[in-house]
């Protein structure tokens, strides 16, 4: 074996243990055990379901990108962003641009969902700049980004107008973009055209599954531990060398990246986007789910995201007045009953079961 | 010896509070020295000024033969500086282990990352709490995990705001031997300090600051014989 080869087995080891961490829960052949049936159900769903409840899953699954990446930037970074709608609403409206102007063909839509995420990504690293490296900290970051996805929103609502498009695509105000093509992978023999269903929801899974793995990776990583002592006292970090600006800058691009993932796939998926996707409630929305699930663990807002989602979805089909009504509900009794999220209180009580039945 | 820091007309003021009042100050590499003086001195201020993070109206730092007046404060510290602040700086949710991981990792990786972290863990006597949260440690012992934070990748100057704070007479014992050896490993100190036993135990020399201007500075038995210095700070016999 070379050198290099040994490098390199040396390096995906290493990679490989930070699956494993102290910046996440489950560790051990019993939590991959459990996460391995999980991921085989989840693969498994389309066998027993109609392609429009696999369709309605693949809606969850893209959400969770969003959460996962606000995970990082306020569980893990705690700085708390009342806007990652903004980067969401941006990279949808990005892939619409993109695909009408471009067309389906030749894999272009592949091409328009990875620009899609480098545009929102990079517009949260230069929001991240100014905000960071212009000292504002706290509850402030909540009100500046909430500020950024509501004037985006603004924005966008006022241009009905047909002077107001881009190319061939019309961004059409308050009534939103539609008719952009779907996410569409060349094929031999044909294109083949992810429309709600088990198709694109496989292609979903896959995502979060790799998103998720490679976020667990990162989080124990030297990066990782640096982003939690941050959360834990900057100032401490500071005076051990770091550059505080640039982690919490980076982890803001990476959150807004993963909120950038979901909004264009929300675009693909649903084929419009509309100015009310950067709202008020759809801001709110994501902090609920990373909140109710545990801010602080990538699983257990992983798990929250989805049930939480779920459980907002059957609401509002049966009770639809009072779906936002019990979410506010939700996250207050999260903050004062289980404030580290309730997934992460039932996961810890789990393993304290586990740990005592192995004595 | 060689000098390792110098300040030369070092002032700053807030509004019309001067807390460095043109300082000139240096020391030699390896030394081990007390910044002593009545509450509202300067000391902290001249601290927060050495490591960047407030500004001087006027002045020049110096460190290793750079300026570094213009550095801020993680540049400082990349250069050889390193800080251990009097309320204990520490990640109260991390784990001793992590905290220190957190403190090396950028300079070292691998083997040498473990050995230090193991030899750190020896030299405060806490290999016992590894795997233990940070918050739930005794104060001094929080003290200690800081300071080898502060010293496990061998700064050239560490600075030290109140070590012994909130200690016991044993644990501010046990950290005065710490320092010691720190020093014997060339590690220049610079301690703020108010407990003068202390201030005994580890201080070759002493500098007495006072309205933010160097007062006096000399061997610990020069500044406790000082009369000045008695009347300003240690408070006179017929008080």
């Amino acid at each position: 074996m070379t050198t290099s080869e040994t490098a390199a087995r040396s390096r995906a080891r290493t990679l490989l243990t930070r699956l494993e961490g102290p910046q996440t829960m489950g560790r051990g052949p019993a939590f991959w055990t459990v996460a391995a049936l999980a991921v085989a159900a989840a693969a498994a769903y389309p066998l027993i379901a109609d392609a429009w409840t696999v369709g309605n899953a693949a809606y969850f699954l893209i959400w969770t990108f969003m959460a996962m990446g606000l995970g990082v930037v306020w569980g893990y970074a705690g700085a708390l962003s009342f806007g990652q709608t903004a980067f969401f609403g941006l990279a949808g409206y990005a892939y619409g641009v993109i695909t009408l102007n471009l067309g389906a063909a030749y894999g272009l839509t592949l091409l328009a969902l990875v620009l899609a995420v480098a545009i929102g990504g990079l517009f949260a690293l230069i929001i991240g700049y100014f905000m960071f490296y212009g000292r504002i900290q706290g509850v402030f970051i909540g009100i500046v980004t909430l500020s950024v996805t509501l004037v985006l929103e603004t924005f966008m609502a006022q241009t009905a107008g047909p002077q107001w498009r881009i190319g061939e695509a019309r961004l059409n105000g308050f009534n939103g973009m539609s008719g952009m093509p779907p996410l569409t992978l060349p094929w031999f023999g044909g294109d083949i055209v992810l429309y709600p269903g088990p198709p694109l929801y496989y292609l979903l899974l896959g995502l979060v599954v790799i998103c998720y793995l490679g976020l667990r990776i990162m989080l124990n990583s030297p990066f990782g531990n640096v982003l939690v002592a941050i959360r834990e006292n900057p100032h401490r970090v500071g005076m051990l060398g770091y550059d505080v600006r640039l982690y919490q800058m980076l982890a803001f691009g990476i959150g807004g990246a993963f909120a950038a993932l979901s909004g264009a796939l929300y675009t693909a998926w649903g084929q419009y986007i509309t100015p009310s996707s950067m709202g008020l409630t759809s801001a709110a929305l994501p902090i609920v789910w990373v909140a109710v699930g545990g801010r602080r663990d990538i699983t257990a807002t992983l798990i929250g995201t989805l049930v939480v989602l779920a459980g907002f979805q059957t609401l509002t089909i049966y009770g639809s007045q009072y779906a936002l009504v019990v979410m506010g509900v939700l996250l207050l009794v999260t903050v004062l009953a289980a404030p580290d999220g309730l997934v992460v209180a039932t996961m810890t009580q789990m393993g304290r079961i586990f740990r005592s039945s192995k004595r | 010896m060689s000098e390792i820091l110098r300040v030369q007309g070092l002032r700053k003021a807030f509004g019309g509070v001067v807390v460095a009042n043109g300082i000139d100050f240096s020391l030699s590499a390896g030394a081990m020295h007390c910044l002593i003086g009545p509450n509202g001195a300067g000391k902290s201020s001249f601290f927060r000024l050495l490591l960047g993070e407030h500004a001087p109206d006027a002045g020049t730092i110096t460190f290793d033969g750079s300026d570094i007046t213009g550095l801020r404060s993680f540049q400082r510290i990349r250069r050889g500086i390193s800080v251990k602040f009097q309320v204990p700086g520490i990640f109260k949710a991390l784990s001793v282990r992590q905290n220190l991981e957190v403190a090396f990792q950028d300079h070292l990786h691998g083997q040498s990352l473990g050995a230090t972290i193991r030899e750190m863990l020896d030299f405060t006597d806490l290999r016992a709490e590894e795997m233990t949260p940070a918050g739930i440690l005794s104060h001094g012992q929080q003290q200690w995990l800081e300071i080898a934070m502060a010293v496990g990748v061998e700064p050239k100057l560490l600075l030290l705001d109140e070590p012994t704070a909130g200690m016991s007479p044993d644990e501010t014992r046990k950290t005065g031997e710490m320092l010691h050896d720190l020093n014997g490993r060339g590690i220049t100190i610079l301690a703020v300090e108010h407990d003068m036993a202390f201030v005994e135990q580890i201080a070759r020399r002493v500098t007495v600051l006072h309205f933010g201007s160097i007062f006096a500075e000399g061997t610990i038995a020069e500044i406790i014989d000082h009369p000045g210095v008695q009347e300003i700070y240690l408070g006179t016999a017929d008080v």
